[in-house]
Order: C-alpha cells, then structure tokens, then sequence
C-alpha cells in the first residue's frame, strides 16, 4: 500500500490543490509533497526485503499492458530523491509571488507524480506514458511561469518539447520492437529476451537516442541551457535536480540489462561522448556570465561523468553513478536556489552586474560556498565519493580517458569558485548595495540541502548498501 | 442491420417536420433519433462481440452486418449527433433553412453507413454518392459567401470526376469478375490460376485513385485545404470527422474482402502515396496562419497514417484503422467547435484569434489543448494509441520505413499543434469574450471525456470490432 500511496498521494495533492483556490495552493502543495515524504520513509526497513510492496494489475490486453509498480534500491533511492526534493523546491518558491499560484504547485505535484512512476514501473509501457506525462507540466512550468521574455521563451521551450519528444518516440519503436518477440513489456520478459546482436546494436540506439537527449549527452545537450536559463528556476529545479536522473535511471534500468550485446558493442562510442561532454561542459562553463546557465553547464559536466561511469559496465561505476545522481540532485539545486536568492533581491543573473555579497550577507553566502563546494566535489561533501568512484570506474576502463575526465575537477573548481569571487567578494556594485540577508523561509530551504550534503558527504555508506543488490542484479542481467 | 433504414426515415421526417411547421422540434427530434438508433445497435455490437450473434448479410447482400459495420455505424452516429450538436447554434441566422440542413446532414450520414455496411458494390458507390452529392450541397451552403461558393463547385467538380473513375473502375471489375458481390468477386479472384488479368489491375487502380481522392490523400489532395477553408466550418468538421471515417472504413472493406490478393502490385505505390501524405500533409499545417487550414492540412497527414492501416492489410489493421478514427475524430471535433466558438467571437479563423484565450475562458482553452495533445499523440490522450496500434501494425508487417517517416512527422506535427497553444498561453488577450453555451459545451465535453477515456482504457474501444 505505501508505494503506492507515495506514487498517487501526489496526484491526490495536485487535484486538490487546484481545487482549494489561489491563496491555499503552496501550503496544500507542501502538505501533500511532505506526505508523499512521510510514506516514502516510511518505506525504508522494507528496501531490499521480500516485504517491499509491489502491484500488477493488468490494464490494457490489447497491446499487453499491465500497471505494475516495484522498487527495488536503485528504484527507492531515486523515489527517495524525487520526494525529498520537491518540498525542498516547493519551500524555496514561497519568496516569489506567483500569478495563478494553484496552477503552479498543481503542476508542480503532477511532475512529482509523473517523476514517481517512472522511477517504480516495472511494465515498459506504463513506464514510457510516465516518462512522457513528465513533460507536460514542465512544458507549461517553464512556458508560464519562467524568467526570460516571453517570445523568446516560448520558442526555447517548444524547442526542449520537441526534442525530447523525438528521443521519446524512438524509444516508442524501439519498445514496439521489442514487443513482437516478448509479447509483454515487463521488465523481465524483455530481460529474457535474447536478440541477435545486429538488433541489438541498432536497437540501442533508439533508446540511447531517447535517455541521451533527456541527460543530456553531447551532442544532444542544446536544448539544455537554453531552458534552464528561461524556466523559472522552480522549473530549472525539477529540470535538472530530479528530470535528468530519469535518463541516467533508465540507461540502468531500461537499456544496459535489456540490450546488453547491443550495449557492450556501443560502449566506446558513448563514453568517449560522455567524456567530451565532461570536458565541453567545464570549458563552456568557465566563459558564462548567467548563474543558471553557468550552472546548466556544470551540470553538463557532471551528469557527463555520470553516463560515463554507467557505461564503464561497473560495479564501482554504478555505485559511484547512484552516489552522483543524487549528490548531483542536491546540489544543482543548492546552486539553483542560491541563483534564485540572488535574483530576488537584484533581478538580474547577469555575473558581472553583481558584486561584494558576502560583505551584505554572510550567511548566504556561506550557503553559496558549501553549495559550490560539493559542485566541486570537495572531500566532506557529498559530490566527493560520487566523483571519486566514477573517476575510478573510468580509469579502470582506460587511463587515458581517466586522465581526460578529472580535468573536470580542476576546471570545476575555476568556474565555481571564479563565480564565488565575482559574485560574493570584491566591491558592492549598485544592485547589490543593499542585498538583504536571507529570510527564515529560506534558511529552512537551506538546512535540509545543507545537511544532505554533510551528512552523506561524511557517511555515504547507506546510499551504496541500499543501491547494491540492485547493481548486482544488473550486472547479472548484462553478463547473461 | 435495420440501422440504414431508420436513419433514412429519420431524415424523411426532418423534412416532413418541415412541412407540418414544426421547426423548433427538428433539431432535438434529430438528436433523439439518432439517439435511440444508436442504442439499437449496441445490443447488436455486444452480441456480435460475445460470438452469439454470427455476421450475416441482408437485402441480397447488399448490407453486411458484422462487428466492423456495427461499430463503425455507431462511431459515425457519434460523430453525427456531435455535429448535429453543434448546428443548432450554427444555423440560428438561417433558421427557414435549418430543416434543409439537417435533413442533408442525415443523409451524409446515412451515405457513411452505407459505405461501412456495404456488401455490394453497388451499395458502395450508392454510399459514395450520397455522402458526396450532400457534402457538395453543404460546402455551398453560406450562399452569399463567395469562398463558400468556390469550394461547393470545387468539389464538386473534382469528386464528381472522382466518382465517374471509380464508377469506370467497377465497371472493369465487374467485366473481369462478372459480379458486384464483394463475396462474388473475393471468391473469383481468390481461385484465378496464373496471374490476374491487366483489366482487372486497371480496374482496381482506378478505384484505388477514386478512393485516394475522398480520403484527400497526396496527391489527390489539392481540393482539401480550399474546401476546408470556403465550407461553413461546421461542414468542415463534418467533411474532416464523418466524411473521411466513412471513406476509410469503406477503403478497408473494400480491399480487406476482395483486393488482398492484388495488394503486391499496389505496395510500392501505397508506400509512396502514404509517405507523401503524411509528409506533404505535416509541412504543409507549418506554415499556415489559418487554423482552420492547418486542421485541414493536418487531416491530411492523419489520412496518411491512416493509409498505413490500409497498406498493412495482412494484419487485420480494423481495428488500429477503427480506434484512429476515434480518436482522431473526437479531437477535431472539439476542436472544430472550439474554433466555432472563437471565430464567432472574433470574427477571424486565424491563430491570432486564439490569443489569451487561456485568460479569457480558461475550459474552453484546457480542452482545446488537451485535443492538441490528443492529434499531436502524446500519452495518455487516445491520439497516442492510435498512433502507437498504426506503428505497431506496421512493424508487425514489417514496413519499417514508413514508420521512421511517421515518426518524424509526429515530431514536425507537435510544432503545428502548440502553435494553437502557445497563441492561448502566452499571448495577450484582447477584449472580445468567448462563450460557450450549453449545447457547445456538452459537445466538447463529450469529445474531450471520449478522448481521456480512450486514452485510458484503449483496448475497450479496440476489441468492439470483435
């Protein structure tokens, strides 16, 4: 019952909060984004016990369809992400007046339910409607509510939709495909399957193309900072903070285990893009003068490292890829929220307008540097055993590579800290003049990102014991 | 079985009705009717379903009842009693004519139960007929409209010449075969020995064109978009939603009983026709400013997927053929009637039209787009099903080709679609409020529940052909 309380409590919360009027919406919203929590933790002595609820219920006969849900510890963990997270992102919304507010947290709650079921289907086609259902309130997320000019913006979300909605319907053929030989989606009728390895090899691409686009991998990244830098940043949250993961879950769960011939053979190939993504991403970086497309970019490298770690075929390289995903969770949005306080109080993103911060408003600005810190994958934080078992993986698979990739360490920290020093330190400029000190609504936005990096920084072992049965199980499935 | 025949009487009455004055009660008479006759054929629909009631033919043949006539007999009076629906409002200002119009929207009607039922081919091009001679009538129906007029002669012109190829083409069927019956003609062609004859291949030919051309399918579809956009926009939502499914279901019949073994020779051209269709159709919808001419050339393309359907014959593609049209019906309809509505707002049918109306009437602006999403095909609306049974009959036949272009264009087609929405959303409103009354509202909400619960549920709808 309590999975699937924590996958539709959600859905209840976004229904109500439409229903119960402008002025309840955040507090509704809140409520039902902590309650899908509460179920959620409620769930932990049952992970990776033969206690762990799941449904199936047939749905559809005609194609065979059914609604099944499961969660194993990659699963729980990314639910767990999903649902620590949006409370997080509804809270660091309440500084901002919004226009048609019960909409927005309506919307806000669907994407958390929508981001719920693609993380526990176990059935291949109710997974695809999840992950296609995710795109609809982000699209109207970042359609209404976002920052930039509104012709601009509606064009480079339009863009965004498209794109992912052409990945998303080669994946369609691709699951198509598969059917005619399972003649079931699950999971573990497409695990059985055995297909020729030319298929195979073909067939990975239609999914990659869809997981690729959605991460995303260069060459697929240009929707990315485009969007991240026109959705409000509540929308550039579920964006990167909890969205991307889906692509990085599914290369786990959908691709790897499903193709694995397919993936063997393609495996160079990807990590080499992988790792330019890695290095593309840092550069790019260092040259923005947007916070969030600055941040948009860092997260380009850092999910790069991650895809690249997953196709390391690993042990190590899934356990380091689980740890960064949800490090890279908190953390891109620690950074986006700090973007956003900065926006608040000065109205603009623009780096070189601002200025001499900290002198205002130290507490902040010492946010901002753990924040920046476990970007960098300082050791203590969070983002440090994540990068470092991915590099690891990597260097297993090649030195070279390895080599490549942990320049990003190094080009982080330029960009991190070249963003920390022209941001908080140095001289006041006019918009920063007199920049207020953040608020208690903040500081409690704050405490639960803070302490998340801190604490799994410090002892991340939970995360890694949670997630192993699970790598196991794939690994097993890839070498079958 | 009997579903022919009151439908005809019903449009009888109407212009009985007329005679004995009683006006007023026409419109919900029709509704009534339609109806009752309806509820006649789900008892039938149920039967056939469950095995207890065996497919049979009537009238010497001439009317087939089987799970695909009864349910798409039921889905076209779906679609008529929408339309129906929707005239009473429509035609307010013409209201000496309003007799006349039903009357002719029921015999379109009966025309398109005629051509899912037929068991003959006389019955065919009956059905043919009388569904075109009442689109003519109705595409020139707003007499003092000059594009009104132009596109009633239009197609005119053009579907008379249809119909005279595809009277030529059975005519060389029957000269082959010697018989109109469909069962009479499958049986001949079933046991030739050696290669059928040329005259036989001509013949199909020209039907096959005759056909292409009702469906508007490329390139036969150049009367389409001016037709669309001179007709009253009811008559287009007519010729869009009831027209095009009865000419499918008829392409279906037609060629799944008689033609299948013939079908190698048309492969490549069908291939090409529904690649172009879809194609030509899709870039097209891009660069309109009209919204009604962007339906018309998205119809277009929908027709393409549909010929997918047909091309993948050997699977039984029924009922992927059966569930896209409802889909894709259900939304235009919405659509169609929420354009109505805007248009007689604004008094303009391009996107413009559409500006800020998430702000001006946030429903009406909600359903437009979930029927957006619904022909754009994305999941859970019942458009992304249809899609999803046309690429998979596809595959399983294994035309993997046109399923990579229909891909691509379902991608394209997103672009054109939230065009419409982007123009409610983020646009600003101007001062002109748009209404619904209540007629229009029940249509809409009746398509849009149609379309979520489809969507949901699809394989209820897919396994009515039985």
């Amino acid at each position: 019952m309590l999975l699937l309380l924590t996958l539709l409590l959600p859905l209840a919360g976004a229904l109500l909060t439409l229903a119960l009027g402008q002025n309840n919406a955040r507090y509704v919203s809140l409520g039902f984004s902590l309650a899908a929590l509460g179920t959620g933790l409620a769930l932990i002595p049952l992970v990776n016990t033969a206690g762990m609820p799941a449904y199936d219920l047939p749905w559809i006969s005609n194609p065979n369809i059914h609604f099944s849900i499961a969660a194993d510890g990659l699963s729980y963990l990314m639910v767990l992400l999903t649902i620590a997270l949006v409370p997080v992102i509804i809270l660091s919304t309440f500084g901002r007046q919004m226009d048609n507010a019960r909409s927005f947290y309506a919307l806000i709650l669907f994407m958390e339910f929508a981001l719920i079921g693609v993380f526990v289907a176990t059935d291949g086609f109710l997974y695809y409607i999840f992950w296609e259902l995710a795109l609809i309130p982000i699209y109207f997320i970042s359609l209404f509510w976002g920052d930039g000019e509104r012709q601009n913006r509606s064009k480079v979300v339009l863009k965004f939709f498209i794109y992912t909605l052409a990945g998303s319907l080669f994946m369609l053929l691709g699951f198509i495909y598969l059917y005619q030989f399972s003649g079931s989606f699950k999971l573990e009728d497409l695990y059985a399957l055995n297909l020729p390895a030319d298929v195979q090899r073909i067939l990975f691409w239609a999914f990659f193309l869809a997981f690729a686009i959605k991460i995303p991998i260069v060459p697929f990244h240009t929707w990315q900072a485009e969007t991240y830098k026109e959705a409000p940043t509540a929308g550039s949250m579920l964006l990167s903070g909890i969205m991307l993961k889906m692509g990085l879950y599914s290369l786990l769960r959908w691709l790897l285990p499903v193709l694995p011939i397919g993936t063997i053979a393609n495996t160079p190939i990807v990590i080499a893009l992988c790792i330019i993504g890695v290095v593309y991403g840092s550069i790019i970086a260092i040259r923005q003068d947007n916070i969030k497309r600055l941040i948009a970019y860092s997260s380009l490298a850092h999910v790069g490292l991650i895809a690249a770690g997953i196709f390391t075929l690993s042990e190590v390289g899934f356990s380091g890829a689980i740890v960064q995903m949800l490090a890279h969770g908190v953390n891109v949005i620690a950074l986006f929220f700090c973007g956003e306080i900065i926006y608040r109080r000065t109205q603009t993103y623009d780096i070189n307008k601002l200025g001499g911060i900290r002198s205002q408003a130290p507490r902040f600005a010492s946010f901002f540097m753990i924040a920046l810190f476990a970007s960098v994958a300082l050791p203590l934080t969070n983002g440090f055993i994540g990068e470092f078992m991915l590099l690891y993986s990597v260097y297993e698979y090649n030195t070279l590579l390895s080599i490549v990739a942990g320049s990003t360490i190094i080009l982080g920290a330029v960009y991190s800290l070249r963003m920390f020093q022209r941001t908080m330190l140095g001289g006041a400029t006019d918009v920063t003049e007199d920049f207020k000190e953040i608020t208690i609504g903040e500081v409690a936005a704050f405490v639960p990102l803070v302490a998340a990096i801190i604490v799994f920084g410090v002892y991340p072992k939970p995360i890694i014991d949670i997630a192993q049965p699970a790598v196991k199980a794939i690994l097993e499935a890839i070498a079958r | 079985m009997k579903t022919l025949v009151y439908t005809s009487f019903l449009g009888i009455a109407c212009l009985v009705a007329e005679v004995l004055n009683l006006r007023k009660f026409i419109l919900p008479l029709c509704v009534l009717g339609l109806a009752v006759i309806f509820g006649l054929n789900v008892p039938d629909l149920i039967q056939l379903q469950s095995k207890s009631l065996a497919p049979a033919s009537f009238y010497n043949g001439m009317v087939v009842v089987d799970g695909f006539s009864v349910a798409f007999s039921a889905l076209l009076i779906v679609f008529a009693i929408l339309l129906l629906l929707l005239s009473g409002d429509f035609y307010r200002k013409e209201e000496d004519k309003i007799s006349d119009y039903m009357s002719i929207t029921i015999f379109t009607l009966c025309g398109a139960l005629a051509l899912v039922s037929f068991g003959n081919m006389a019955m065919f091009f009956l059905g043919i007929e009388v569904l075109s001679i009442s689109l003519y009538v109705l595409a020139g129906s707003n007499k003092r409209s000059v594009r009104s007029n132009e596109a009633g002669m239009k197609y005119f012109l053009m579907g008379s010449f249809a119909s005279g190829l595809l009277l030529f083409g059975i005519a060389l069927v029957y000269g082959e075969t010697a018989s109109f019956d469909l069962n009479g003609i499958a049986e001949y062609i079933a046991n030739v020995q050696g290669p059928l004859s040329p005259m036989l291949y001509v013949g199909i030919a020209l039907i096959l064109v005759a056909l292409l051309f009702k469906v508007s399918a490329v390139p036969f579809h150049f009367w389409a978009p001016d037709v669309y956009e001179g007709s009253p926009t009811l008559t287009t939502a007519m010729m869009a939603t009831l027209a095009k499914v009865a000419a499918f279901a008829a392409f279906y019949r037609l060629f799944a009983t008689c033609f299948i073994p013939s079908f190698p020779a048309f492969a490549w051209t069908l291939t090409a026709v529904a690649a172009a269709t879809i194609t030509l159709g899709n870039l097209t919808a891009l660069v309109q400013d009209s919204f009604k001419r962007m339906m018309a050339f998205s119809g277009v393309s929908h027709a393409g997927y549909l010929l997918i359907g047909i091309m993948c014959l050997y699977g039984h593609t029924d009922a992927a053929i059966f569930y896209y049209s409802l889909a894709y019906g259900v939304a235009s309809l919405s659509a169609f009637a929420i354009a109505i509505l805007v248009a007689k707002a604004t008094g303009s049918e391009k996107f413009e039209a559409f500006n800020g109306l998430g702000k001006k009437s946030p429903l009406l602006a909600g359903a437009l787009t979930l029927s957006m999403l619904s022909l754009a095909g994305i999941p859970p609306f019942a458009g992304f099903f249809g899609k999803y049974y046309i690429f998979s009959e596809a595959f399983r036949t294994g035309h993997l080709g046109i399923t990579v272009v229909a891909v691509v264009n379902s991608i394209i087609g997103v672009y054109f679609y939230f065009k419409v929405i982007l123009a409610m959303y983020t646009q600003d409103a101007d001062d002109k409020p748009v209404q619904s009354n209540l007629a229009y509202s029940l249509v809409i909400g009746i398509a849009v529940v149609i379309s979520l619960i489809a969507g949901l549920f699809p394989s209820w709808f897919i396994g009515l052909l039985g």
